[in-house]
């Protein structure tokens, strides 16, 4: 019989060595996952509150708002409203496990299978990681944009520095591109970059040439509506990109701190389109390993009854109308995707042969998976491999709310035979970040004219933005503009629905 | 595959304290209100403790741009009895609730927990002691040693390496001493050398150099510095605070409490501005005795009522214990207003020729009993004299209190912040 990995509750450094010795060798051999190196960490409870209020990120620049979410945070977790998470991982090379020390051995070793070898393998191997971002470049990234914030702090003012940001934060979620560009996005040649520019500007500076007199600047003709849009590349959805490139009046370091939370926010971006597959595939690979331990008698039957005791609070699923109901549990939903895939694949029924001919008795499970988690997201894999069977399963229906409907809500489709196509898709759809975020983008400017900023706002089923928020959004987009900006929503037919103009404040006198 | 294990938890903590303090310092106005709404209904000692305080959210709202209304689709689990075509009823509860977890203000107000020290910084932070620099009252406390450069004797301990080195390499420099790399060249050189007459001058060159390196020691004595510390001795303003209280039988426990908080946060207070703070009891009925904090507020005493005693009381301590060139000294004295009638002259004398002069600032409150009558009543002998001896000019503060939550505004309004020095304001 094999040596058991530990005995009880404690554990010691040694103690986790085994467990990612064992844990390992279950992941690669018999998952057959590829992962990045890994570096677990042991920390401690205020430790993991300090990772939360920084969006888990080891290193970051300083900001009000995470002081905020840190008291806010810490207020909730003293008063017992809310646990911390066992582990926080980052996706970075090599791939960090947070883990906190309050976890027992069992605990541990579910952690390290979860976040060390199912996350890792995820961030690895899915295509929108590797699309979007740079595992190898993010903490050296991150390590430059807390400097850099930090020296803009020193050179140009805390206040100064503080608006531009509070103003970037807000466009935040607006700083994405949804669609990949020319080139993948290299952090590290990004940071060399600056530093280059940086290093140049010192080069050539020479105070004479602000003595020169300027030429008469050419009169530019009269630009076509449409060659102007073409020479500034609109309609941009990629708000924070736009300023960056195009704001007439921003200084070359309000830029870059532009281009640093437009980074961040890209490298975000993956994570919320792929929260269900994510954990789906964390939960599974965990499930796996531990199952495979105890089958090889390294954890005791009272370590595993312990992992299945949080294991099934993690994948509970609560019903619409149970006061704990908040939406889909990612982890619930993913992991029951992931079983029932394991299920068509070995053990497939004539439904499962009609719906999914590709994989149904396949017979090779982690290939089938490797696949999916590598090539779907949330969307896609959702509109694919939810079954009939798990819809019957969870009893979805779809509930349809149109505010004229005097009747009240509709319930459009259930889980029964003509529902079942009906709900996957709206479910699908629902995890579409397409259709999660607001669809804003930039149409026009006439830079050479009054320079006001144009955007709509394409409003999708009646949804419009909240007045008050949307007026505090473009307020900061207007500072940063530094001249007027429209925002006129739209519906389908073109028709407007409403539309804000907001100037920008006075500017400060600037503190030397 | 190299597994990395770390242990973090000994890293240093408070990794988000200096973002908290940026909170902090954007709410500030927030969080002061905060502050000063709850410690309201506190009690004094827990003004010390800190704690949780709620300010609303909207300076520290970071807004997004979210959406709202509209037609919405949602896919729920749990489906009991309804089949497709069916209606719901929209009266708020059950499916129709939100869903979405960024949706509606749900947080419009925001609450968290301040430490003791941030409560109390803030709770004080736009109040001031008056005169605080009307004496250089300092006594020196020989505090501390402080870098004061280089010397070229001193404790092996306190060599400064990197300055020793500096100058060594300077030295060295100047002297042109031959490198090491010179003297391996020319060793090269001469074993690769065939001729004999340059062979003998190069050997000759090496001897020189060699000779020479040795008489340039790599590290002279005259090299070597010590870091020179020095004493300093810091001026330590330190303040006593003199605590007067009649405890006839007219004061009630209710009035004792009152004055009791009154002298808590004044304590706190001057803590904050003075390394030494000193406290001394003084409660009186028609005779004065100096006490224990214990006996102060809670020991058992009866008699008629002299002011004039705790005041000729206080003189003596002063003159005995704290030099006014010494010492700032602040004094509050709380009463219900009762003195007898035959002492009033006395006391007014006392306290303009003996006291005030010292006092850098002397506070009067007049406590009440619960209900407020003591402001409809005609005032009381004591608030009489003195409101006669501020008028001509002399530097008092009084109020009244006879609630237990006026006690703050009542503090905040007698230290705080003025444009002039002067305190005149109306009670």
């Amino acid at each position: 019989m094999t040596e058991r990995l530990f005995e009880g509750a404690d554990w010691d450094f040694r103690t986790l060595q085994r467990i990612t010795d064992a844990c390992e060798e279950v992941a690669l051999k018999d998952l057959g996952l590829d992962v990045y190196p890994n570096q677990i960490e042991v920390i401690t409870a205020e430790q993991m509150l300090d990772a939360y209020s920084s969006v888990g990120m080891p290193l970051f620049y300083k900001h009000w708002s995470f002081g905020k979410h840190f008291a806010f945070h810490e207020a909730s977790y003293r008063k017992g409203l809310m646990g911390l998470a066992y582990e926080i991982v980052i996706n970075s090379s090599p791939c960090i496990s947070y883990l906190m020390e309050e976890n027992t051995a069992t605990m541990q070793t579910l952690v390290i299978a979860h976040a060390a070898f199912g996350h890792n393998h995820f961030f690895k191997n899915n295509y929108l990681f590797k699309q979007w971002t740079d595992a190898d470049g993010i903490l050296d990234y991150l390590d430059f944009a807390k400097n850099y914030v930090m020296q803009c702090e020193e050179r140009y003012g805390r206040a100064e520095v503080e608006r531009t940001l509070d103003a970037a934060h807000a466009l935040m979620s607006h700083g994405i591109d949804r669609y990949p560009g020319k080139k993948k996005l290299d952090l590290r040649a990004e940071e060399k970059r600056a530093g280059r520019r940086r290093q140049h500007e010192e080069e050539v500076f020479n105070d004479l040439w602000r003595t020169v007199p300027a030429g008469k600047s050419k009169s530019r003709s009269a630009l076509s509506i449409e060659r102007r849009r073409k020479l500034l590349g609109l309609p941009q959805e990629n708000l924070l990109y736009f300023l960056e490139k195009s704001a007439p009046r921003l200084a070359p370091w309000q830029r870059e701190l532009l281009r640093i939370v437009r980074h961040i926010a890209q490298y975000f971006y993956p994570q919320s389109q792929t929260k269900v597959m994510n954990e789906g595939t964390a939960t599974y690979v965990h499930y796996r390993i531990m199952t495979q331990l105890h089958k090889q008698g390294r954890i005791t039957d009272g370590n595993f009854l312990e992992f299945l005791g949080s294991h099934t609070n993690v994948v509970f699923q609560p019903e619409f109308d149970d006061p704990r109901f908040s939406g889909f549990n990612p982890y619930a939903l993913g992991f029951a995707v992931m079983q029932d895939i394991e299920r068509i694949v070995t053990r497939p029924e004539d439904e499962d042969r009609e719906w999914f001919p590709d994989i149904a008795g396949k017979n090779d499970v982690m290939g089938v998976l490797r696949d999916v988690w590598a090539n779907y997201r949330d969307e896609s894999f959702i509109g694919q491999f939810l079954s009939p069977r798990l819809m019957r399963h969870f009893r979805m229906f779809h509930l349809h709310d149109d505010p004229e409907e005097r009747a009240g809500i509709r319930v459009d489709a259930i889980h029964d035979e003509r529902g079942f196509r009906r709900v996957r898709r709206e479910l699908a759809r629902q995890h579409d970040v397409g259709y999660i975020d607001a669809n804003i983008e930039v149409v026009d400017v006439d830079l050479s004219g009054d320079r006001r900023l144009i955007l709509h706002h394409h409003v999708i089923k009646g949804a419009q933005l909240n007045e008050t928020d949307a007026k505090r959004v473009l307020q900061h987009l207007a500072d940063l503009w530094t001249y007027d900006v429209a925002l006129i929503e739209v519906d389908a037919n073109d028709k407007v629905l409403r539309e804000y103009v907001v100037s920008p404040r006075p500017i400060p006198a600037a503190v030397a | 595959m190299a597994i990395h294990i770390i242990d973090r938890r000994l890293n240093p903590g408070g990794k988000s304290l200096e973002n908290r303090q940026r909170f902090l310092r954007r709410a500030k106005s927030l969080v002061q209100g905060a502050v000063k709404k709850t410690s309201q209904e506190r009690d004094i000692k827990d003004v010390l403790e800190g704690g949780e305080v709620t300010i609303p959210l909207d300076g520290m709202h970071e807004p997004r741009f979210r959406r709202e209304g509209g037609t919405r689709d949602m896919v729920l689990p749990g489906n009991k009895k309804f089949i497709e075509g069916d209606y719901l009823q929209r009266s708020g509860q059950g499916s129709a609730k939100d869903s979405g977890p960024g949706e509606g203000d749900s947080e419009d107000a925001f609450r968290f927990v301040l430490s003791r020290d941030e409560f109390v910084d803030l709770f004080l932070d736009d109040l001031e002691l008056p005169d605080l620099a009307k004496r250089k009252i300092a006594q020196t406390e020989s505090e501390g040693i402080q870098r004061a450069g280089y010397t070229t004797s001193g404790s092996p301990a306190n060599i400064s390496v990197s300055r020793t080195v500096r100058l060594a390499l300077a030295r060295r420099i100047a002297l042109k001493r031959p490198r090491k790399e010179e003297i391996e060249e020319l060793e090269a050189a001469i074993a690769a050398c065939t001729d004999e007459d340059e062979r003998a001058e190069l050997v000759a060159e090496l001897e020189r150099l060699k000779a020479k390196s040795k008489r340039i020691p790599f590290i002279d004595p005259l090299d070597i510095r010590y870091r020179r510390f020095e004493m300093v001795p810091k001026p330590v303003a330190q303040a006593v605070m003199f605590c007067l209280m009649d405890v006839s039988g007219s004061m009630s426990e209710h009035m004792k409490d009152l004055a009791k908080r009154f002298y808590m946060l004044l304590y706190v207070f001057l803590k904050r501005r003075y390394k030494h703070v000193e406290i001394v009891f003084i409660r009186h009925t028609d005779r004065a005795e100096e006490v224990d904090e214990q006996t102060f507020f809670y020991g058992p005493a009866s008699g008629g009522t002299l002011v004039s005693s705790a005041l000729q009381a206080m003189h003596e301590i002063v003159r005995e214990r704290f030099n006014p060139a010494d010492w700032n000294i602040y004094a509050a004295q709380a009463s219900d207003g009762d003195n007898s009638y035959s002492d009033g002259e006395l006391t007014g004398l006392l306290l303009t020729d003996k006291i005030l002069p010292v006092c850098q600032f002397f506070a009067y409150l007049e406590v009440g009993e619960s209900g407020g009558s003591a402001f409809d009543l005609s005032d009381s002998s004591l608030w009489t004299l003195y409101e006669r001896l501020r008028n001509s000019g002399a530097p008092l503060s009084m109020r009244k209190v006879s609630e237990r939550s006026e006690i703050f505004p009542v503090f905040h309004d007698l230290f705080q912040r003025r444009e002039t020095a002067q305190e005149k304001a109306a009670p």
